[in-house]
């Protein structure tokens, strides 16, 4: 498995995407810093762009490199290693690759500006690491997407409208609920559903770190008002990791048996 | 050597493979004949564990194959159409295989014969048919495997690599290898060929010594012998005629 790790890793660290990634996440981190000067505002700035971004484009990548890495699959299928270990080490090339980008990019920046002295370095590594588990989430959901669906048209629009689903509508629908059932107490609902979203979860695993009532929004305050935020934060990041392990239960399983 | 029993295999509503019982002893070259969708390659896929059958079972040496992945370090298989990661030159490409498969082989030997030395730092995408079949055949040969499964393997090959391809096989069978052959060329089959199985719509129809079958439809030309295994009455036609 690490030998096919390697060679995705490789293969990815010399393509585009990679490098645009990286640069994309310097230069914003870098202007964000610089016009704001302070770590802890960077962090709720950038926070909103990791939430949308990283799973985007893990969801983005994840469908476009499994697609075309077919032929690949399809030769290393006739040689003696496990199924098992040529998707998985694809996959942890991919998300691999991409969290490294990513984790350079922003990381560069904060460390310039001395976030690991500072009283911030916490919440700078709770945003790393919800960065880092959304894309693993989200390349892992279209890996398995792409692995159901023959057809990569439909697998790419799949995987799109699934990130777009859990990015904007489910909120969407989430508040319309909310509003609609007003005269029902659905601080329960409102709990269960956020689970159902790792957007969201990464969300209230940020605001509770940061301790910022006002941003925590309608879940957030029930979360924190349910566990607590110590108690939050451990909820918050269990459910995540459980998202990461999902996607890939589910490609590991539908790989065995897939024809080729 | 190899043993296929009672394997059922379809896709969707259309049976590829029906009941097939197959034994396939060490040594000398088996061709599978049969004419377009009467299931070769899925039959030979599901040997290197690629299509994975509905029912059935299948033995490599007196051993299962069902999820293992092993046994194929002992089986050279050449795919019907060459896929390869196209970014990739060919000499990463002989790398990335040996690596993969932690052994040396002999590329340069099989380089050489092929002369595909000014190709090896080209790009896959860039390389023509043949030469793509010649890369195709590199990473099959190269590997000392007792088991040698080619699929197609003339497709594209000019006549010159054609005549190699051909000595290439009888040398590995005079080595004692086992090889099994799925060709339409059937020139090349009788050249080449001990045993033939002949398959249509998914069911053997044939399994026997290239003479025999010969015999036992009283021709001297295997094309003709075929061609009366599918139509009876192929004889009276080409009376007619």
């Amino acid at each position: 498995m690490t030998r096919i790790l390697t060679y995705s890793c490789y293969d990815l660290l010399r393509s585009r995407w990679s490098y645009a990634y990286f640069l994309f996440y310097l230069i914003t981190t870098l202007a964000l810093l610089y016009f704001s000067s302070d770590l802890s505002k960077a962090i709720i700035s950038l926070m909103n762009i990791v939430l949308i971004l990283s799973p985007l484009i893990g969801t983005m990548l994840g469908a476009m490199y499994s697609y075309n890495s077919r032929e690949f699959v399809e030769l290393l299928l006739a040689q003696p290693i496990r199924r098992r270990d040529i998707f998985l080490g694809q996959y942890l090339g991919l998300a691999g690759s991409l969290s490294l980008s990513f984790a350079l990019g922003m990381g560069i920046p904060f460390l310039i500006y001395g976030v690991q002295v500072s009283a911030e370095v916490w919440n700078f590594a709770t945003l790393l690491f919800s960065g880092v588990m959304l894309t693993f989430i989200f390349s892992g959901l279209a890996f398995w997407i792409a692995m159901k669906q023959e057809d990569k048209t439909r697998g790419f629009g799949t995987a799109i409208l699934l990130w777009l689903f859990l990015a904007i509508v489910y909120d969407g629908i989430f508040l319309l609920a909310l509003i609609l059932f007003e005269a029902w107490p659905l601080e329960k609902f409102a709990l269960a559903a956020s689970l159902f979203n790792p957007i969201d979860l990464s969300r209230i695993l940020i605001m509770l770190k940061l301790d910022i009532s006002a941003l925590l929004g309608y879940t957030g305050a029930v979360f924190q008002q349910f566990a607590g935020s110590t108690r939050g934060m451990f909820i918050c990041v269990l459910s995540l990791l459980a998202w990461a392990a999902l996607p890939v239960a589910g490609f590991l399983y539908s790989c065995k048996r897939k024809d080729f | 050597m190899i043993r296929f029993e009672h394997i059922h295999k379809s896709f969707g509503k259309q049976e590829v493979l029906k009941d097939i019982e197959l034994h396939i002893p060490a040594g000398g070259l088996t061709a599978l004949l049969g004419p377009n969708g009467s299931g070769k390659t899925t039959l030979v896929k599901s040997l290197l564990g690629l299509v994975i059958p509905q029912q059935g079972h299948i033995y490599f040496e007196g051993k299962p194959i069902a999820g293992k992945w092993d046994y194929r370090r002992h089986i050279g298989y050449l795919p019907q159409i060459a896929r390869f990661p196209e970014n990739l030159r060919v000499h990463e490409l002989i790398r990335m295989i040996q690596d993969i498969r932690s052994e040396q082989g002999r590329p340069d030997e099989l380089i050489a014969l092929f002369e595909l030395n000014p190709f090896l730092n080209a790009r896959l995408r860039n390389l023509s048919g043949g030469t793509r079949q010649k890369v195709n055949l590199l990473l099959t040969l190269m590997f000392d495997t007792p088991l040698i499964v080619l699929d197609e393997p003339t497709v594209g090959l000019d006549p010159v690599a054609l005549v190699q391809l051909k000595n290439l096989i009888s040398q590995e069978k005079e080595r004692g290898k086992t090889l099994l052959l799925c060709s339409h060329i059937m020139s090349v089959v009788e050249e080449l060929a001990d045993d033939v199985i002949f398959l249509l719509e998914g069911r053997i129809h044939f399994h026997g010594s290239l003479q025999s079958l010969l015999q036992e439809q009283g021709e001297t030309r295997l094309e003709h012998a075929i061609a009366r295994v599918l139509k009876p009455d192929f004889h009276l036609q080409r009376m007619e005629s």
